[in-house]
Formats: C-alpha cells, sequence, structure tokens
C-alpha cells in the first residue's frame, strides 16, 4: 500500500497540477498587465502631444515622441518643478534621518535599560497608535502655526519625526537583538552610549536600512501634512504641486503626466536597487503591527 | 577608592554599604543614561501629539473662527454643532460604506496574488516586483492617471475607449452618482497602490507554512485545492490575515488622498478628513468646530480599534 498508491496519486497529482498550474499562470499574466497599464499610461501620456491623446480611437504609442516634454516641465515659470522635488528631497532625506535616530534610541531606552516608569512610557507610547496621525491633522496645524512653521521646512519636518509606532519597531527589533555582544561591550568599558553606537547600531544595518526605506517612500509620498503646511508655492513639495495641477487643470495633460513620471522616479531607483529592504521592511511593520 | 579597599576587609556590614553605594551610582547612571536616550522622543511626543490633542480639546469648547487663542466660551456648541451637521454625519457614511468596499476587496485580491506568486515556479521574483512596484507610488500620482486618463469620462479617456469598441456611450465616472461609479475609481485605484503591500505580507506567511502538512492532509486525503486551501492553509493564515484586516481598515479611517484629487469636495463622496480639511483650512478657518470634529472622529476610531482589536484576538501584550 504505502509503494503504490503514493505513486499513483502522486501522477493524478500532476495532471491536475499542470491544469492548475497553466490556468494559475494565465491569471498571472492577466494580472500582471493589468498592475502594469498605469505605468504604461504614465509614459505613454507624458511623452504624447496633446493632439495624440485627445484624438479619436487609441494611440497605442505616441508616433512623434516628445521629448521636450521633460525639458518644457523645468523652463516652465508657471509650474515650480524644481523647487518642489528638492522640498520633497530635503524633508524627505531629514524626516527619515531624524526618525531613525529618534525612534532607535527610544526603542533602546525601553528595551534595554531598565527603569522603574518604563512600562508606564510604553503605554503612552502603545496608546498614540490608536489614534492615526492624520486625523489629527487639525490640531497639530494649531500648534505649527503658533510656533511660527507654516511653510517652512521646520513645520513640514519635525511634526512627522516622533512616530510611536516606530519606536515600537525598534523597541521589538532590540528585545530580539543578541544580549551577548552587549554584554561584552559593557565588560570593554563601554557605557550604554558606546555600546548603542559601536556595538548595537553598527550590527542592525539590515533593519536599520529596511526602516529608512519605508520611511523614506512615506515620506516622498505623503500629502496631507504637506497640503496643510506649505501654504506658499515656494514651499511645495512634489506632491502638492502634482496634486494643485490635477485639481486645477491648467496645464496640459502631457506634461502633467510628465512631471508625475518624474516624481516616482526616485522611488523607482529605490525600488530596483533597495527593495531586499523594503520586502523586509514590509514584513517588519506589517506582522509586528 | 583607596578608602573602599582599606574598610572593606575590616568589618562586612561596611563593605555591604559601598557596595550598595556603587549600585546606587550604577543606577543613577542608568537612569540618566534612560532619559537620554528617550528624551527627544519623548519631549517630541509631549509637544507634536499630546499638547496638540489637549489644545484641541480646549479649542473644541470655544468659539474659534480664524484664530487659535479665542475667548468666547461656547461649551458644547461646536459638538451638538458638528453631530447635527449633515454633511458630517454624511461624510461619516461615507467613510463607512468606503471601508466595507476596501478591506475585503483588499484582503481577497492580496491573498489571491500572493498564492499565484507562491506557486509560480519561474520568475517569481518578476512578478512579486510587478504587484509591489505600485507601492512605490503616491496617491496623488494614482488619482492623475487615472482621473485624467484611466477614467477621464471624455470620450478618450481609457475606460470609455474600450466600451466605445463594444459601442457603449462614455460614462462620466466620476460625475456619475447613478449607479455612482465614482465608488469604481476610488477603489480600483487604491486596491492598485496597496495590495502589494498586503500581498508581501501573505506571501511571507504562506512561505512559513510546513510542507509537511500539506503532505499529511494530502494523505489524509484532503483534495488539492480548494479544500485543503479552505482548511489547511486559510486557518495557518489567521495572525496575517488579522494582520491585514486591521491595517488595511486603518488605513481606510485616513483616506484622503484619493478623495480629495479625484472629486474634489463634491458632498455626495467626502469622507471625514476631506470635509475636516475644507472646515478648518478652508476659507472658514473654524478651528474650534474643526478640532470638535477630530476628536468626535479620533474617538470613534479608538474605540472601533479596541473592539476589533477584541473581536479578533489581537493587541494583548504579547510580547
Amino acid at each position: 500500500m504505502d509503494s503504490h498508491q503514493p505513486q499513483a496519486v502522486g501522477y493524478r497529482r500532476t495532471l491536475a497540477d499542470r491544469i492548475a498550474n497553466g490556468a494559475g499562470m494565465a491569471v498571472l499574466l492577466v494580472m500582471t498587465l493589468l498592475f502594469l497599464v498605469p505605468f504604461y499610461l504614465l509614459i505613454r501620456n507624458g511623452l504624447a502631444s496633446t493632439k495624440d491623446i485627445t484624438a479619436p480611437g487609441w494611440t497605442f504609442f505616441p508616433k512623434d515622441i516628445q521629448w521636450h516634454n521633460l525639458a518644457d516641465l523645468f523652463s516652465d515659470p508657471e509650474i515650480p518643478m524644481l523647487s518642489s522635488l528638492r522640498n520633497s528631497a530635503v524633508v524627505a532625506v531629514l524626516t527619515t534621518a531624524g526618525t531613525l535616530l529618534v525612534s532607535s534610541l527610544a526603542g533602546y531606552a525601553l528595551a534595554r535599560i531598565n527603569h522603574p516608569h518604563s512600562n508606564k512610557i510604553f503605554y503612552a507610547v502603545l496608546a498614540t497608535l490608536m489614534i492615526p496621525g492624520a486625523v489629527t491633522f487639525v490640531p497639530s496645524f494649531v500648534i505649527v502655526s503658533w510656533l511660527g512653521w507654516v511653510s517652512d521646512y521646520r513645520g513640514l519636518i519635525i511634526p512627522s519625526l516622533f512616530s510611536g509606532f516606530t519606536v515600537f519597531l525598534f523597541r521589538q527589533y532590540f528585545l530580539s537583538f543578541p544580549k551577548e555582544l552587549e554584554e561584552a561591550a559593557r565588560i570593554d568599558g563601554l557605557g550604554y552610549g558606546g555600546t548603542f553606537w559601536r556595538i548595537v547600531v553598527p550590527n542592525s544595518g539590515n533593519f536599520i536600512a529596511a526602516i529608512a526605506v519605508i520611511t523614506f517612500i512615506a515620506s516622498w509620498n505623503s500629502f496631507l501634512w504637506p497640503l496643510v503646511v506649505a501654504q506658499d508655492e515656494s514651499a511645495w513639495t512634489v506632491q502638492v504641486t502634482l496634486s494643485t495641477f490635477v485639481t486645477a487643470q491648467t496645464i496640459n495633460i502631457p506634461q502633467l503626466f510628465m512631471a508625475a513620471a518624474v516624481s516616482i522616479l526616485p522611488l523607482v531607483l529605490v525600488f530596483v536597487f533597495l527593495q531586499r529592504y523594503l520586502v523586509q521592511g514590509v514584513a517588519q511593520t506589517g506582522l509586528k503591527g | 577608592m583607596s578608602q573602599q579597599t582599606t574598610t572593606a576587609p575590616q568589618v562586612r556590614p561596611v563593605g555591604g554599604r559601598t557596595s550598595s553605594a556603587r549600585r546606587t551610582r550604577a543606577i543613577h547612571g542608568q537612569r540618566r543614561a534612560f532619559w537620554l536616550f528617550i528624551a527627544p522622543f519623548l519631549i517630541g511626543l509631549a509637544v507634536f501629539v499630546y499638547f496638540p490633542i489637549a489644545w484641541s480639546a480646549f479649542l473644541s469648547f470655544f468659539d474659534a473662527q480664524g484664530t487659535v487663542t479665542p475667548t468666547k466660551f461656547v461649551g458644547l456648541g461646536n459638538y451638538t454643532a458638528m453631530l447635527s451637521d449633515k454633511a458630517f454625519v454624511s461624510s461619516l457614511v461615507t467613510f463607512t460604506a468606503f471601508a466595507l468596499l476596501i478591506v475585503p476587496t483588499t484582503f481577497a485580491l492580496s491573498l489571491f496574488l500572493a498564492v499565484l506568486v507562491n506557486r509560480v515556479r519561474v520568475a517569481r521574483a518578476f512578478f512579486r516586483s510587478v504587484f509591489f512596484l505600485p507601492t512605490a507610488c503616491s496617491y496623488v500620482v494614482a488619482s492623475l492617471i487615472w482621473k485624467l486618463s484611466i477614467f477621464n469620462g471624455v470620450r478618450f479617456g481609457m475606460a470609455n475607449t474600450l466600451l466605445g469598441w463594444i459601442g457603449v456611450e462614455p460614462v462620466s465616472w466620476l460625475a456619475s452618482l447613478d449607479p455612482p461609479w465614482y465608488w469604481l475609481v476610488i477603489v480600483t485605484a487604491r486596491l492598485w497602490l496597496q495590495a502589494g503591500f498586503y500581498m508581501i505580507l501573505f506571501l511571507a506567511a504562506l512561505q512559513n507554512i510546513n510542507p509537511e502538512l500539506y503532505e499529511a492532509a494530502f494523505v489524509d486525503g484532503a483534495k488539492p485545492g480548494w479544500q485543503v486551501f479552505r482548511h489547511i492553509t486559510l486557518p495557518l493564515l489567521r495572525p496575517t490575515s488579522i494582520s491585514v484586516l486591521l491595517l488595511c481598515l486603518i488605513a481606510a479611517y485616513q483616506a484622503f488622498d484619493e478623495f480629495y484629487n479625484l472629486l474634489g469636495a463634491v458632498e455626495y463622496a467626502r469622507p471625514p478628513l476631506v470635509y475636516l480639511y475644507h472646515l478648518a483650512l478652508g476659507s472658514q478657518q473654524n478651528f474650534g468646530l474643526g478640532s470638535a470634529g477630530s476628536l468626535i472622529l479620533a474617538a470613534i476610531i479608538a474605540v472601533v480599534t479596541v473592539l476589533q482589536g477584541k473581536l479578533l484576538g489581537f493587541g494583548r501584550p504579547s510580547d
């Protein structure tokens, strides 16, 4: 029985498998095409002329590729493309660096430094997770305007640095960090600061990179807070600039699509070169959240 | 130091006292380190999270139009005004409808994609990347593509071009109330953006399932396919499923970007954040009403999160 049945069943399974695999592959290919359509439209419309887009019937790809759309985008005084890309870059880089610094230190304290109030503080951090940050944008704006940080990098960056969720992730990570390494450092006479900077941080590269990639993407793509704070055109991030023209529809469609394509380019590069960390970061945020 | 070495051998209690003094010093050092490490975060949390909420609670009892230092106390007036404001209540309805539409569809699509990608033998990394790539796009970019190209209401929009080929008249997707096609636009945009993110979570969980379990089920006569999926895979995915549902719901609460960019402030589809944005930051600058609305919303979300967590057995301290 043991020698015969598995073989017979195994045979039936491969046949069923083959059909299932074929069907699965077909569905997978269809889904792949559907998921790529928006990227296709971004490129097609970005390189087309308005006439190509509005022509009756569907032009699969513009015959005369309008490369000048890209140059026009940066020379058009109506669109603050260059300044908004610069703002987005400054905000995303500083937000990422600041969040990593503040959250890793706090997470390490909560995970590794004993203190009688440690638990109370941890609950105060957890409590903030129940209320999504976006919901309290009105109160946050009130504070920022009182501080005089409207349309200012400080207003765009500083209020976003204190993420209870990131602290929580760092705490969980440090709880699983090998204690022996830290103990060896203590025996060598390093204090908490020395242990953290010379032993813990250099050995946590993967985790820090994962959180960095996630934070950078979230910051680059964030919209509501920059919309609220960046009221002057000079402070607009690239998302605010795009949105202004989507809702007002005052520039031509090809230019707008070219602007969108340019705006996702940094993230596509991050995606291509750092996907390993990104996947790890997503798994981290999702499974421990 | 020298005192310690001379006194220590003499009497035991003295030695005990010095070591306890040393311990006290160590504890002081430890406490100082704790505060040094955590202070930047705690100060920020106090100033930019707790203090705004407290100030907002204060503002919500005042007539605070165009000012953040109001003087006219109105009691619960802002709260009763918000709760009897038809537009605010209808925004809560919109947001409930949105959650009911987006959470199950995201769950189903991301699980479906994960199963497909997990079983494919060739180019798995390619397929995973394709579904994950939209995560790099912002809601603004997706709204732009959806509004101006795919679901553009004019004849040259992509969906209308496809309909034209089978002889159907163009549909004005975002302005159509009967049937409410705008939901199709809103839901598909978010599905495209976030399904890949949740797919990664399911994929990680699927790859953690011990293959021996499938072999055991097979030996026990379970038919590969739906039966195995329903009775083996799905129960094993339970912790991930709960995370996905919760994360997806929390994300739905914060819906703003795509509604704002696709629909502007149309009354029929305006979730609470869009309404509050116009109330507090539009021409009215009504921070009193805006604050009251924010706090009502925050309270609803906190209650729903706790209830849902309890219901699904999630959020118990497990560390």
